[in-house]
């Protein structure tokens, strides 16, 4: 599915201050009974926004009006757990299009790329900084600049850079997806898979 | 010459093409797929008008989403029911094997694949699960991917990755009574907390691994994605080629013995460097449960909660996680309570590990403060539980027999634990809400879970 292109993006950010969120927390297994990708976002962090009696929680971060933006600044290994990319789906299709953690999980990440939302990782010093910043100033803006990889505060002089891989980064910037690519090299593929045994 | 691990000879024999600062094409040989991360794909397949490209090398089960009681009558969910009139209807105009509810070979994706003989060494295996890991007891590279990748593996068989790092853990010597391989791998975790593989491909080594029965390796190898790793895997051996022989799917007459010379090859050489080695004493590790809301917050069952330990958490993450289960540090977790079993998934639903419930359970009735949910993995399973005559020993303890499913390992099905109810679970996760909303999971072995299953609470099976 095509996503917008990503160069650079100011935005202030949603700070989830917790650590190992894993996808069964972005979105429980009870809603992944679509055939579509719809209504994801709904449901994102469904058992922490909304309680048992399916009442907004007012202190979780996503209600919390003070906070919003788009991109979530998460704590550390964010994404563990299950592959499921709607996940993904529902940050994304939430608005945010990029979450800043210091840790990732590995699948969580190529999903994330895969559809569109840049995964930045950096230092947990920095991760505290920005924390701490949002804290201080809940609408103070962040600078992703994935062109430069790097991460700003705005008023704040220090500066982080993050690592992506090339290919994945001119992805990014052009919107385009590996089937695309992988749809190009199908003659190649072919001869390849003539030769596998088995 | 060059000295290759196991993983990198598999890998290495399946990239189409390097992408230079980019990721490998990597081909894949066999894909899994299921009524839940597939349909999307399918749409995706749909929007861009593609074909699959070699339906013969992908299979389809419904396992997640279904109930595990009366599967002969209609599903009542209509989401449900809906997701599985969908496989069946896009493996039907794709032309892929599609295994329903009430199939000889129905079942989990993940105790399906070896059985059937799809399963097999030196390939490359995906699914959109991240359990998928399973499939490396057999010595192959098996990994779970994402939605966008079930796509690309539809349409072109081949997915972009770049190459994982390469650990190794070695585990020599002997194991202590009653320590099953889900101790092992639950204590492993523990050791090296939920993100502390992450990037990176293992593979077990030592005689602990290699005394294993497939089975226990497909336990092992399954709860690798715990710590974050890409998948886990053991090298083939003589055990794997008896189990991997003589099944549906699996090459028969030269073509085997053709196979078999290959498999004979895949090894770690002698000399080869892994990124990261981890050496455990086999004689530390005991039977374990879990206490807190990730897999990594795990010790042996006589053990108390410990202190927080900084290098792995934050107090905050630590506290909620207790605070979550009820729980407070300090606390014993021999004699807490519980109010369901579940034995099941693709972790611990396979015949020996009802075999393992069942020898502890016989001659003892099931807690009257129990609700015990026994789930097969797959028709096969089941199928051998009453051949065995394991069927009349559970049914004699006052247990019952559910029909096959993910079940309660993800709630997604009807099979959800109560708010607040503890559960004693031989799957793979105690994340908050995930075997239902409000549930709260302790992770542990079928023998620890048949033992919490008599005596209505966390009990040491030694002592029984
Ligand atoms: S049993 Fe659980 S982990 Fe295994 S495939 Fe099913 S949902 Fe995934």
């Amino acid at each position: 599915m095509p996503y917008e292109k990503f160069t650079i993006l100011e935005s202030s950010g949603v700070p989830l201050e917790i650590e190992n969120v894993d996808t069964d927390q972005i979105i429980p297994a009870r809603f992944l009974k679509a055939t579509e990708r719809k209504d994801f976002d709904k449901n994102l962090f469904r058992d922490w926004r909304y309680n048992q009696q399916n009442k907004l929680v007012k202190d979780f971060v996503l209600n919390d009006r003070k906070y919003s933006g788009k991109i979530l600044v998460a704590g550390k290994n964010f994404g563990s757990g299950s592959s499921r990319e709607h996940a993904v789906w529902a940050i994304y299709d939430y608005g945010f299009r990029c979450v800043i953690s210091s840790f990732f999980a590995d699948i969580f990440k190529n999903n994330c790329l895969n559809i569109g939302v840049l995964p930045v990782q950096i230092s947990a010093q920095f991760l505290q900084l920005i924390f701490d910043s949002i804290k201080n100033k809940p609408k103070i803006k962040l600078k992703v600049n994935l062109v430069e990889q790097e991460v700003s505060i705005f008023g704040i002089p220090q500066k982080e850079k993050f690592e992506i891989n090339p290919y994945k980064k001119g992805n990014m910037i052009n919107g385009y997806d590996d089937i695309d690519y992988l749809l190009s090299m199908k003659s190649e593929i072919k001869n390849f898979a003539n030769k596998r045994p088995f | 010459m060059i000295k290759k691990t196991l993983f990198d000879k598999i890998w290495d024999s399946h990239v189409v093409k390097k992408i230079e600062n980019g990721p490998d094409v990597l081909f894949i040989d066999r894909h899994l797929i299921h009524e839940v991360t597939s349909p999307v794909a399918f749409l995706g397949l749909k929007n861009r008008r593609l074909n699959v490209m070699y339906p013969n090398l992908t299979f389809a089960t419904a396992d997640h989403n279904t109930p595990t009681i009366n599967q002969h009558l209609p599903i009542k969910d209509p989401l449900s029911a809906k997701q599985l009139r969908t496989l069946k209807y896009n493996t039907n105009k794709h032309d892929i094997v599609f295994w329903g509810l009430g199939h000889k070979n129905n079942g989990i994706v993940h105790v399906i694949g070896p059985e059937s003989g799809i399963t097999l060494p030196g390939t490359t295996i995906v699914c959109g699960d991240s359990h998928t890991s399973t499939h490396g007891a057999f010595g192959a590279v098996a990994f779970g991917i994402g939605t966008s990748e079930v796509e690309m593996v539809l349409s072109t068989q081949c997915i972009m990755q770049p190459k994982p790092k390469s650990m190794r853990i070695n585990i020599n010597g002997k194991l202590r009574d009653s320590v099953t391989p889900k101790d092992v791998a639950l204590f492993i975790i523990s050791k090296l907390s939920t993100s502390g593989a992450t990037g990176y491909f293992v593979e077990y080594s030592g005689n602990i691994f290699s005394e294993m029965s497939m089975e226990g390796r497909m336990t092992v190898c399954n709860l690798s994605i715990e710590m974050g790793a890409r998948g886990g895997l053991i090298s083939p051996d003589n055990k794997t080629i008896e189990y991997v022989k003589n099944r549906e799917y699996t090459p028969k007459g030269e073509n085997l013995s053709k196979a078999i010379e290959y498999w004979s090859k895949l090894y770690t050489d002698e000399g080869a460097v892994f990124d990261k080695e981890y050496n455990f004493n086999s004689s530390e590790i005991e039977p374990m449960v879990t206490f807190g809301t990730n897999p990594g917050m795990g010790i042996r069952i006589s053990g108390k909660i410990p202190e927080i330990d900084f290098k792995k958490d934050s107090s905050s993450s630590y506290l909620k996680s207790l605070r979550y289960m009820g729980y407070k540090i300090g606390d014993k977790m021999i004699g807490k309570k519980v109010d369901y079993v579940f034995l099941g998934s693709c972790t611990n639903g396979r015949i020996e590990d009802f075999r393992t419930f069942s020898k502890i359970t016989k001659g003892f009735k099931k807690a009257d403060n129990v609700t015990a949910w026994l789930v097969p993995g797959s028709h096969r399973v089941l199928n051998k539980i009453r051949s065995e005559g394991i069927l009349e020993d559970l049914e004699a303890s006052g247990f019952k027999v559910r029909e096959p499913g993910c079940s309660a390992c993800l709630a997604m099905n009807e099979d959800k634990i109560p708010a607040g109810k503890y559960v004693v679970s031989t799957s793979n996760r105690n994340f908050e809400g995930r075997q239902g909303p409000g549930a709260r999971t302790i992770l542990a072995s079928p023998a620890v879970a048949a033992a919490a299953a008599i005596t209505g609470e966390i009990t040491d099976p030694r002592n029984l």
